[in-house]
């Protein structure tokens, strides 16, 4: 081989080698997503052929009889989380608001590197800062007004706790709030400022701009902003096990523990004894999973649709 | 030396966009070939084919013969190609991240010389080449980007020279800079031509009588007239090259 | 008057947005406080210093857990990183547009909101049952598969930012697109991709579901890399759900030095990043 031919014959290599590398890792992503699925489905397979449907409406999770449901989990979590969400949605589009129509530059960039701080805070602190912080403030003085004024709806009656449901929820919107103003903000920088320049020529207020232009334009957005906050909250593990109560118990207070999917599998997981229990908490993951799996995979979308551009937003 | 270049029958596509019919062109060796035309025409494209970076260009396509010196370049490997054929682009594009002196020896550095001594006298050479070595040798160490537009541009000359090319194709080469850089980047191409051939597409038709042996004006995607720069400008054979360089349109 | 109502509802929305942005920075002073408030004390030489010691007794430190939350953080970062880099060249220089690159995009964001937990889980049936034993190397595994979408997404952006320009230039000089990639592009793009990457890894040194039961956690050091190893974060859990005041201390000593290290690695990341675009 002369020298040009091996020069040659190594640039071929080297070009098809790091293609196929990249694309291997490339692969790695869809790989990983299918070997989630497919461990979590197949480490449940005996819960699943036990109990079958079941699973999902027994509200009975007893290890020492071997009867498992999950209804209680599901209960939690999706309470937990829509308290979360009720309390965290509006706060972070207001957020997002301030920040990307109200503030100045210089105010932005301030308090978005501190919105961004309370997402890099790790779960397990703001765990431990409920359990001394929040909780007592919610046992001594949030839960016993709630149950004097409020008290006349079930949801707030009982006597105050602090570790419970309301604890969780609480937690979570804290832990949520930085995702939903993050991506509301996003999809609102996406919009065009002729559409706020047009909304301020006929004469509208900034509030009247902020609605015609921006938040008709960018509601999808903001809804998928919303839901990628529900799916960290569904997921969110540290903060809610150390608050919520851990009991597997469907209780309409909210100040009454309670219990979700993620905290039963880190509270229980490495204490299952016998194969039939820790398969039970493995479809409790693979429930998890597919819920946060169909919601993320939709929010995304949503997401995708608006902040990619324009497609001819219409005035609401 | 320079080295000639023969144009066969060029079709070249964006997708199912057609925007070179068949041109067809001698480019003789140590002159500089201006390239005119009205934005859109092609002239952009038909340099690009000449180093094969059309080929680059995701859904783009050429066909044809471009002979080297006789060689058909389709028949050979673009990366060689490319270091017989250097090109200088429109706007100046040096790597941020490396010094100066890392730009000019980028080529043969990342083609795998590492004799530090050639390394340096390549550096001097092209940079004297591109008329930048006393501006820069005493900060050779310092970013490419710390330099002003002009010299920016004639640091991506210095670049393309250093892995000794035969043809220089320049795509509008002063078009981003002030009239000053502009006329060194002239002066330049003008010194340059006795060691290569150059191809230098510009908008600007002052400049090709200026600095251009040969002139030629595509329009629509084809080569409508072809010849002595005097020519071209004084007695084009052609109504609408006439109608171009009066300014009738474009 | 109409027009008097809508000053009025503007300036009410007005104000309520501000404060609801008010509203949201209470927690973060609430708990960046308060971990300081209660931290600080307990955080000296010996906490950095000293293994734990046995409930009851005083004094006693985390060394084996703040070492070994390093050594998580680099098994996996050597995992998790080059994956993600390598999967991101091939999204922005290979395959930009084709419905391949978008079906592997969007699994990746997906990937990103799937719960730690779940990696956890998926790392134990996998691993941890395999091999017999908890190990640090399967939560570095457990945390590497975190870390590659984050890695992937924050490095295709600062890819996207290298204009083509600087890729032709490349080419143009008859160096080969694989050195042209390797050698001109990541360069040019190194500083956000370090950026992204100091992020991914702030983003997992705080993690502990996916570590509960993969690393387990470990009172003392561990030897090797197929042992349990002890992380801030598991340690923190641990103690702060023990019913011993001593412990809680530890806890909160261990949070102000867990949060100390992601809030250092997030804003000399950002803080970086900034100045380079300015």
């Amino acid at each position: 081989m002369n020298k040009q031919d091996k020069v040659r014959t190594r640039t071929a290599i080297g070009d098809l080698t790091l293609r196929l590398l990249t694309l291997g890792m490339a692969l790695v992503v869809v790989g990983l997503m299918i070997w989630i699925g497919w461990q979590m489905y197949v480490s449940s397979q005996e819960s699943i052929a036990k109990f079958g449907w079941s699973f999902l409406t027994n509200r009975v999770w007893d290890p020492v009889k071997e009867n498992f449901g999950a209804l209680p989990f599901i209960y939690g979590t999706l309470v937990s989380s829509l308290i979360a969400l009720a309390l965290a949605g509006p706060i972070g589009v207001g957020v997002a608001i301030f920040l990307n129509e109200m503030a100045s530059r210089k105010v932005r960039s301030v308090i978005s590197f501190l919105v961004e701080l309370l997402a890099a805070i790790p779960s397990v602190v703001y765990g431990l800062w409920a359990i001394f912080i929040l909780a007592p403030m919610l046992r001594n003085s949030v839960e016993p007004w709630l149950n004097k004024h409020l008290g006349f709806i079930p949801l707030f009656q009982g006597s105050p706790v602090g570790l419970g449901m309301l604890a969780g929820g609480l937690i979570l919107a804290i832990m949520i709030l930085p995702t939903i103003a993050a991506i509301s903000r996003e999809v609102m920088a996406a919009v065009p400022n002729t559409q706020r320049e047009a909304a301020l020529a006929l004469g509208a207020t900034k509030w009247e701009m902020i609605r015609i232009a921006v938040l008709a334009y960018s509601k999808s957005g903001i809804l998928g902003g919303v839901m990628l906050g529900l799916g960290r909250a569904l997921g969110e593990t540290m903060a809610v096990t150390m608050v919520i109560g851990n009991r597997p118990d469907i209780l309409p207070s909210l100040f009454a523990p309670a219990y979700s999917m993620a905290a039963v599998i880190a509270n229980e997981f490495t204490e299952a004894t016998y194969s039939l229990y820790l398969s039970s908490l493995v479809e409790i993951g693979l429930i998890l999973f597919a819920i946060t799996l169909v919601l993320n995979a939709l929010a995304r979308l949503l997401v995708w649709s608006v902040s990619r551009g324009p497609k001819g937003g219409q005035l609401v | 030396m320079g080295q000639s270049l023969s144009v066969r029958n060029l079709e070249a596509w964006y997708g199912s966009n057609k925007t070179l019919h068949g041109i067809n062109m001698e480019i003789a060796k140590n002159e500089v070939t201006a390239i005119i035309g009205p934005s859109g025409c092609g002239k952009s494209t038909f340099i690009r084919c000449i180093n094969r970076m059309h080929d680059t260009l995701p859904g783009a396509k050429a066909t044809g013969e471009i002979l080297l010196d006789g060689a058909n370049i389709y028949a050979n490997d673009p990366v060689e190609l490319r270091r017989t054929v250097g090109m200088v682009f429109q706007k100046p594009n040096p790597f941020p991240a490396m010094s100066i002196f890392d730009n000019v020896v980028a080529g043969l550095k990342l083609n795998g010389m590492r004799n530090k001594k050639k390394l340096k006298e390549a550096a001097e050479k092209s940079l004297n080449m591109a008329a930048l070595w006393d501006e820069v040798k005493d900060r050779l160490g310092h970013s490419g980007m710390s330099l002003s537009g002009g010299q920016q541009q004639r640091l991506c000359i210095a670049r393309a020279l250093a892995v000794e090319p035969s043809v220089l194709l320049m795509d509008e080469p002063a078009s981003a800079l002030d009239p000053i850089a502009t006329l060194r980047i002239e002066e330049l191409v003008t010194q340059l031509k006795s060691s290569y051939t150059i191809v230098i597409v510009t908008h600007n038709m002052q400049q090709a009588a200026r600095i251009a042996d040969s002139t030629a004006f595509f329009l629509n995607g084809e080569l409508v007239e072809h010849g002595a720069t005097s020519d071209i400008f004084m007695t084009p054979r052609d109504k609408r090259t006439e109608d171009y360089i009066t300014g009738r349109f474009g | 008057m109409k027009k008097h109502r809508r000053k009025y509802v503007n300036a009410l929305m007005l104000a309520l947005f501000s404060i609801a942005t008010l509203i949201a920075l209470v927690p973060l002073f609430g708990v960046l406080g308060y971990v300081f408030k209660n931290g600080v004390m307990d955080v000296n030489l010996k906490f950095f210093l000293d293994l734990p010691v046995p409930m009851g007794m005083t004094g006693g430190g985390m060394a084996n857990a703040i070492v070994g939350t390093l050594i998580l953080i680099a098994i996996a970062s050597v995992l998790g990183i080059p994956i993600g880099i390598l999967a991101a060249i091939y999204l922005t220089e290979y395959d930009r547009l084709s419905w391949f690159s978008t079906l592997i995009r969007f699994t990746t964001d997906v990937l990103t909101g799937i719960p730690s937990i779940i990696i956890g889980i998926v790392v134990y049936t996998a691993i941890v049952v395999k091999m017999k034993h908890f190990s640090a190397f399967s939560g570095g595994i457990a945390l590497a598969i975190i870390m590659i979408p984050v890695v992937i997404r924050s490095t295709e952006e600062m890819l996207k930012l290298v204009p083509h320009t600087i890729r032709e230039a490349g080419y143009a000089l008859g160096i080969p697109r694989w050195r042209t990639i390797i050698q001109i592009v990541l360069p040019t793009a190194a500083k956000g991709i370090v950026t992204g990457s100091m992020l991914a890894v702030a983003r997992v040194a705080g993690e502990t579901a996916p570590l509960l039961f993969t690393a387990l956690g470990n009172q003392y050091w561990a030897h090797n890399l197929n042992q349990p190893i002890a992380a801030l974060p598991l340690s923190i859990y641990e103690y702060a759900t023990s019913p011993y005041k001593q412990w809680h201390e530890q806890a909160w000593a261990g949070s102000l030095v867990l949060i100390f290290l992601v809030i250092i690695l997030n804003a000399t990341a950002r803080l970086a990043f900034r100045t380079r675009n300015n």
